[in-house]
């Protein structure tokens, strides 16, 4: 799976998840950074709607594919993001026809503690 | 004896120096502000693409501008600096941008409550009425105002 400019931009790195997606990695650094010492909500959000592209992709390269289109995304910050390495999976909770609803969280050293997560719509292209 | 200069939070302050952190990396930049609002540019760039197939970019890049415009703009109704955390914000993608086009994100804080302020906005690439983002959201302070 190809990820697109933006998550380059990102410095996102694709890890084997337990459930066939990928789980994005996202280094700390100057270009992800928010306030001193905190990441940025703008490249949280990024980074999860890249893992919940990554895991639509993957349930629809199963399922005939299709183009992806995002109709939405409500993002919910938990806690603030710290100077380390941030994990997201996305998981597809329903991929209908024409629309896909998709959640994504990420978490820093303990998955159990999200830092934030984000719930998606997308409307799916079928070819 | 001259007046003392009213108060006054200046959104443009922010970008003065500008260089660091993701607002900087994605080339978000001032454009303008008003009593409750801030109004910030994202030109447009092939690092932000999602789309390679149609050079579209990616919706995040435009979250990231949406949520400086709004956090950006509950300090300028306030007046004053606060710190405060993005508690939430939803964004709904009317119609992909524009490539080559330019966004322009404005926020708008329209209730602050001890605790929370609220605020809505607007993204656009050249015709305010043709609106590509709306977004909703509100910030939680954690600090008292500086």
């Amino acid at each position: 799976m190809k990820l697109p400019p933006y998550a380059d931009l990102l410095g996102l790195i694709a890890e084997a998840g337990d459930s066939g997606a990928p789980v994005l990695m996202m280094p700390y650094g100057d270009d992800v950074m928010g306030r001193p010492g905190f990441l940025h909500g703008g490249a949280i959000s990024g980074l999860m709607e890249m893992a919940a592209i990554a895991a639509l992709q993957h349930a629809l390269e199963a399922d005939g594919g299709g183009q992806i289109k995002p109709i939405n995304v409500t993002v919910d910050f938990m806690r603030g993001g710290r100077e380390k390495e941030t994990r997201s999976l996305g998981i597809v909770t329903r991929l209908g026809t024409r629309v896909a609803n998709v959640e994504a969280q990420a978490w820093q050293d303990d998955r159990d503690r999200p830092i934030a997560s984000a719930r998606m719509n997308y409307l799916i292209v079928r070819p | 004896m001259t007046a003392a200069a009213p108060p006054g939070f200046d959104p443009q302050f922010f970008f003065r120096f500008g260089g660091r952190g993701h607002g900087s990396r994605l080339g978000v930049e001032y454009c303008g502000h008003g009593t409750d609002w801030v109004e910030l540019a994202l030109p447009y760039h092939e690092a932000l693409i999602g789309n390679p197939a149609t050079g579209v970019i990616a919706s995040a890049p435009i979250l990231t501008l949406m949520d400086q415009a709004t956090s950006l703009s509950v300090w300028t109704r306030l007046g004053t600096f606060r710190p405060h955390a993005t508690l939430d914000l939803r964004i709904d993608y009317l119609r992909p941008a524009t490539p080559g086009k330019t966004v322009i994100g404005r926020g708008e804080c329209y209730r602050v409550t001890r605790n929370i302020s609220f605020v809505r906005g607007l993204a656009h690439d050249g015709d305010p009425a043709d609106p590509l983002a709306h977004v909703a959201g509100t910030f939680m302070f954690t600090g008292a105002p500086v």
